[in-house]
């Protein structure tokens, strides 16, 4: 028989080797039609008596990156239209594709004839959990082996067995942290487990999976044999009281709840554990049905995955342009962000030349990334090679002369218009015309510093985040007269140093630092109002937030704040600035001496390790204290994320973000805005347009003028469209198919 | 409705709810049975007239499982027509199976009705019959499920109570019970634990430490820091009460009710029936009440439930002259006084569970016992009787003397 996506070859001791091979994919993964083939391979395998058992395998560099998560977004489009006739059928229509694959992969470990999962690369999801129904498991041994059911990430949860095999498998602790995590693991790590059975030498992979067979293995799981005992013990027993117990606990402080997925994997386990195998299947499938249906699943799928996917892809870079394929990218200021994106850079093995005014300050720069290195070096994660190599590509220098040969410059130097106008022009005298200039300004206007180059055309912002080792996200800021070949260039390193772009059009503090300052200066009003600065933390925490405005505050630096402040005063005038909050920030700096995490006073205190951080007592004295019992901790949430949605939305107004993709995925990863939500503006199709235009007018009732919801919000509350219906931004390809 | 009434009260003693407690010899049956032996015999008692025997039990399972008061009454010798039946509100227990049996007199069902409870902590163990409140994450989400103490520690640091207050309190309960001791005040209701030849096992509550004092309690580690830390319970409760920071652990083995093993029974019945067995009834119940509370603090319902009570018995907290609140932990009575500003010379006045113990299924009955005594002794007449209790609820009520 022949297959589309398999090949199925019997060796002359009755072994098949199924090896999975997808033409036209870089990667396997799970389509209706892989399901159907693989249906008709295990009755394939049964019938053929010739056959004594099989292996399966990838016939790529990797396993399967597992389920096709956009069929999954096709299936709940279906769902949600048959939901709207008959909502019993739907539901039933869902319960049912949910169990597909588990069925499948239940049929193959009662076949009757031994498998054996033979993990060449990464393994994920759906093909974890295929390979746990095999009743062997080897993995090559290679640092490209990766395994994990990593589903609650997006919002969804393993269906197909994952969380009633694994816990079958090892013991309860450590199934519940890796299915609730979505935790990675080395083959080492899921051998240790028992997750696996044999690590292998990539080479003698196929020979140690099929020995496996040959040896007799038994086609019987252990669930399936009498007698069977959980490895963790029964759940109503000592253990099981010393377990449950803190794992809920431990889920609600990790989630707040926010996530029901990791939820239902908690319930799936604890009520699967306590029925016989194929009931816990079924227990499973329900919770998957139920899950599916979740907005949270629907969010999360969207922007952490497959917008992700295509922002990362490139989804914004002009068409039309060749690839640009760097030789030597310039960095100026060597500073903590400059020496930051030299790192990077590095890392990603293109040749830097990072300048300063002096070469002791240049060669400060490059030992950052010595540290940076070293590190990961001490933690394992990088072999000593890797950082040799990662060095002899940095270049530290005082000499301008040195950029020549640059196909991209980044300038991090100080934020001063004149320090950056000196710096573009020395510069532009060395490197080539068609070189492209990027600033890495977080305040000033591109527009305006284009004015200093000689080729505004390729004159761009790049505006990184700090850490820039660790944060994920880089704006790309659009000047009035930056040309697409330098989008083009811009997006190319953001994509080469594998870090997520999106496309700004220039505004005063572009989109991130906007939202940002939003979501701090409401903190800043709360205590105003007298709500216990635990509580606005706290409350921060709960809607999703990873860290509470006022800890934030001081990571940037309350002075920054005031600088900030003053600045925009200078800039737009008094009322620009609340004089309430413009006090607050004035008694912090200049009365308190207290200016954040760098001297360690702010808003918190910062006691010497291993102590935690601590609010500063001081706080309740400012402003006189409300009782907490006054405090409606829910709306202080809702004040927290509408805040920042309302800014997104004006940024959309404005056209600052064209693409709803961008808003969503950057405020995730700039300032991890409450990922079950999918981002701030799917926070507000979540809620739905028309019902969040009445939150926002009570709260600007009750709360003052940034609530105000913005005309484009009111209109689409109107028509009752989404953000995605409103700027789809698949418009453009449909258009480009229809043509 | 007809009024019910109490004709008698007895316990055991406390023993040591470990392996080397006196009382861990005692199956938990023989000890429900010593007190169902004691009222009979005291009261000259014929038990084909008793019309149900109500025991606390919070866990029933093991030795103490099958109904436990049924074959107690076995073991005691009752007449086959004194039925029993099992029930558990957690720690309050023994007070409920009271309210109960009060319930079915005044109802007019029952007129003698034995009603109290037994635990052997050391025999069965604590928490051994499970539950999905704690293990089930359907359940243990929405109720916020963490451990008594956390939440104790949650109760003293959301109304301020300090390690020295905690520490405090528990001396002086020690001090109480001591001096309650020596002066024979529990005299009435203890019955000793004797064996089949008449040796004493047990006769004094064995938990007791009257000479802690704030020095050595200050030496005790706070027992909660590990679960609130390491099983995240500390992020629950600061979840459920988002203004505070962090969490004061200040509860220790010393400031919270001892593990012992123990029984009682309170002999309940009609005016009818006082008169059929010739005895003369010693308090009323007034009135009684339960109510949730919020389960995150959990231990808070005896406040809540006192103010409902209050309410529905048309009383005021002042017309109570004795207060009994069960000491599970030091925070839950500094709560409760500083929520209905009572003088500590009302409450607690001959010391509780920080010096004596708790038998959880016991307790509410042998505190109701302890508190009518000392209203006689006192020649007072009102006193109101409460206990928190596991997953957020409170029992309440009050007795006055006839």
């Amino acid at each position: 028989m022949t297959y589309t996506n398999f090949t199925v070859e019997t060796d002359a001791d009755g072994v098949a080797l199924v090896t999975w091979n997808m033409p036209d994919r870089s990667m396997n993964v799970f389509t209706e039609e892989v399901m159907n083939e693989l249906d008709k391979i295990i009755d394939q395998v049964v019938a053929d008596a010739g056959i004594k058992g099989a292996v399966i395998t990838s016939g790529k560099e990797t396993f399967s990156g597992g389920a096709d998560l956009t069929m999954l977004q096709k299936m709940l489009k279906i769902f949600a239209k048959e939901k709207a006739k008959d909502p019993e059928k739907a539901a039933k229509l869902l319960f049912d594709n949910a169990g597909r694959m588990g069925g499948l992969w239940r049929k193959l470990e009662t076949s009757g004839k031994p498998w054996v999962s033979a993990i060449n690369g990464t393994c994920m999801g759906g093909a974890f959990e295929l390979s746990l129904a095999c009743h062997g498991r080897v993995a090559a041994d290679s640092d490209k082996v990766k395994m994990a059911l990593p589903e609650v990430k997006v919002g969804i949860f393993p269906g197909a067995g994952g969380t009633q095999r694994v816990p079958r498998l090892t013991d309860t602790q450590q199934a519940l942290q890796m299915l609730t995590s979505g935790q990675t693991l080395s083959p080492q790590k899921a051998k240790s487990m028992g997750l696996i059975h044999e690590i292998a030498e990539p080479k003698k992979l196929i020979e140690t999976a099929k020995a496996m067979i040959k040896n007799g293995l038994k086609p019987v799981q252990p669930w399936d044999e009498k007698g069977f005992k959980l490895p963790g013990g029964p759940v109503y027993s000592a253990a099981g009281a010393n377990l449950w117990p803190p794992a809920i606990a431990i889920l609600r402080r990790e989630t707040y709840g926010n996530y029901p997925a990791a939820t239902a994997i908690l319930k799936s386990v604890y009520e699967g554990l306590l029925v016989p195998f194929d009931t816990g299947l079924r227990i499973e499938q329900r919770y998957f049905t139920e899950i599916m249906q979740t907005k949270e699943a629907a969010a999360m799928i969207r922007s952490l995955f497959v917008s992700l996917q295509e922002l990362n892809k490139g989804a914004r870079r002009p068409d039309g342009i060749a690839d640009t394929k760097f030789k030597k990218i310039g960095i100026i200021g060597a500073g903590f962000m400059g020496a930051g994106i030299a790192y990077v850079t590095a890392k990603a093995g293109i040749p830097v030349v990072l300048v300063d005014r002096d070469q002791e300050s240049a060669d400060k720069g490059k030992a950052h990334s010595d540290s940076l290195i070293s590190e990961q070096v001490k933690k394992g994660r990088a072999k000593a090679e890797d950082r040799e190599k990662l060095l002899s590509l940095i270049t530290p220098s005082a000499d301008y002369a040195d950029l020549a040969g640059c196909d991209l410059v980044v300038e991090a130097v100080f934020e001063d218009s004149e320090v950056k106008k000196v710096t573009t022009e020395k510069a532009e005298a060395v490197i080539k015309s068609s070189a492209v200039f990027a600033s890495n300004t977080s305040t000033i206007p591109i527009t305006s510093l284009a004015k200093n180059s000689a080729r505004p055309k390729n004159f761009i912002g790049i505006h990184f985040f700090s850490p820039v080792d660790k944060m994920m996200l880089v704006e790309i800021i659009m000047g009035k007269k930056t040309g697409d070949k330098a989008l083009a260039v811009a997006m190319d390193f953001v994509r080469a140093i594998k870090k997520t772009p999106i496309v700004v059009n220039d505004t005063r503090g572009f989109y991130v630092n906007r939202c940002v300052l939003r979501y701090m200066s409401e903190a800043f009003k709360m205590l105003i109002e007298g709500v216990p600065a635990a509580m606005i933390e706290n409350a921060a925490k709960a809607a999703g937030m990873p860290v509470g405005p006022l800890a934030l505050t001081d990571e940037t630096a309350v002075d920054l704040a005031q600088k900030i402040m003053k600045q925009t005063i200078r800039d737009l005038g008094e009322k620009a600035v609340d004089p309430r909050q413009m006090a607050l920030i004035n008694t912090m700096v200049d009365t308190h001496g207290r200016l954040g995490r760098k001297n360690i006073k702010g808003f918190y205190d910062y006691p010497a390790k291993p102590a935690k951080k601590k609010l500063w007592p001081g706080l309740k004295d400012l402003y006189p204290q409300l009782a907490p019992e006054k405090v409606d901790v829910e709306e202080l949430k809702q004040r927290l994320l509408s805040v920042i949605a309302l800014e997104a939305v004006r940024v959309m107004e404005e056209g600052i973000v064209t693409d709803p993709r961008e808003a969503d995925v950057g405020s995730i990863l700039a300032f991890g805005f409450a990922p079950y939500t999918g981002g701030a503006l799917s926070y507000i199709d979540g809620i739905g347009a028309k019902k969040f235009v009445k939150i926002a007018k009570e709260l600007q009732k009750k709360y003052g003028a940034e609530f105000k919801a913005p005309k484009l919000l009111i209109d689409m509350a109107e028509k009752g469209e989404t953000f995605y219906q409103r700027f789809d931004p698949y418009a453009k390809a449909e258009e480009k198919k229809a043509a | 409705m007809a009024d019910a009434f109490v004709y008698d009260a007895v316990r055991t003693p406390r023993g040591k709810g470990k392996k080397d407690g006196s009382l861990h010899e005692v199956p938990a049956v023989r000890l429900g049975a010593k007190v169902l032996e004691a009222l009979r015999d005291r009261n000259g008692l014929d038990t084909a007239e008793v019309d149900d025997i109500i025991f606390g039990c919070v866990d029933p399972v093991g030795e103490a499982g099958s109904v436990i008061p049924r074959s107690a009454a076995f073991e005691a010798g009752y007449d086959n027509k004194a039925p029993g039946m099992q029930i558990s509100r957690f720690c309050a227990s023994g007070l409920d199976a009271i309210n109960f049996g009060a319930a079915k007199i005044a109802q007019g069902a029952d007129e003698i009705v034995i009603a109290g409870g037994v635990e052997s902590m050391s025999r069965v163990g604590m928490g051994m019959s499970g539950g999905a409140w704690f293990m089930d994450p359907s359940v243990g989400m929405p109720a916020w499920f963490m451990p008594q103490g956390v939440s104790a520690d949650l109760i003293a640091t959301k109304y301020g109570f300090s390690r020295d207050d905690v520490d405090g309190y528990a001396v002086e309960s020690q001090k109480r019970a001591a001096k309650a001791w020596e002066k024979g005040y529990f005299k009435k209701s203890v019955v000793p634990v004797k064996d089949q030849n008449g040796l004493t096992i047990l006769d004094h509550d064995e938990h007791m430490r009257p000479t802690t004092d704030m020095q050595s309690l200050g030496q005790l580690n706070p027992s909660f820091v590990m679960p609130g830390e390491m099983g995240g319970f500390d992020a629950i409760a600061v979840q459920r009460y988002p203004e505070l920071e962090e969490i004061n652990h200040v509860h220790h083995a010393g400031n919270s009710s001892g593990i012992v093993d123990g029984a009682a029974a309170v002999l309940l019945g009609s005016k009818k029936a006082g008169k059929t067995l010739g005895l003369k009834p010693r308090a009323r119940i007034r009135a009684f009440s339960n109510i949730g509370s919020e389960p995150a603090m959990m231990l808070t319902g005896p406040v809540d439930v006192t103010e409902k009570l209050l309410k529905r018995a048309k009383m005021k907290i002042s017309d109570i002259d004795l207060f009994e609140l069960n000491e599970a932990f030091a925070s839950v009575v500094l709560r409760y006084m500083q929520a209905f500003e009572i003088p500590h010379d009302k409450i607690n006045v001959n010391g509780g569970a920080i010096a004596m113990g708790h038998p959880l299924g016991a307790t509410g009955a042998m505190i109701l016992g302890t508190v009518l005594d000392e209203l006689e002794r006192r020649d007072l007449n009102t006193a109101l009787v409460t206990l928190c209790i596991g997953a957020g609820m409170g029992t309440a009520t009050i007795i006055e003397r006839v």
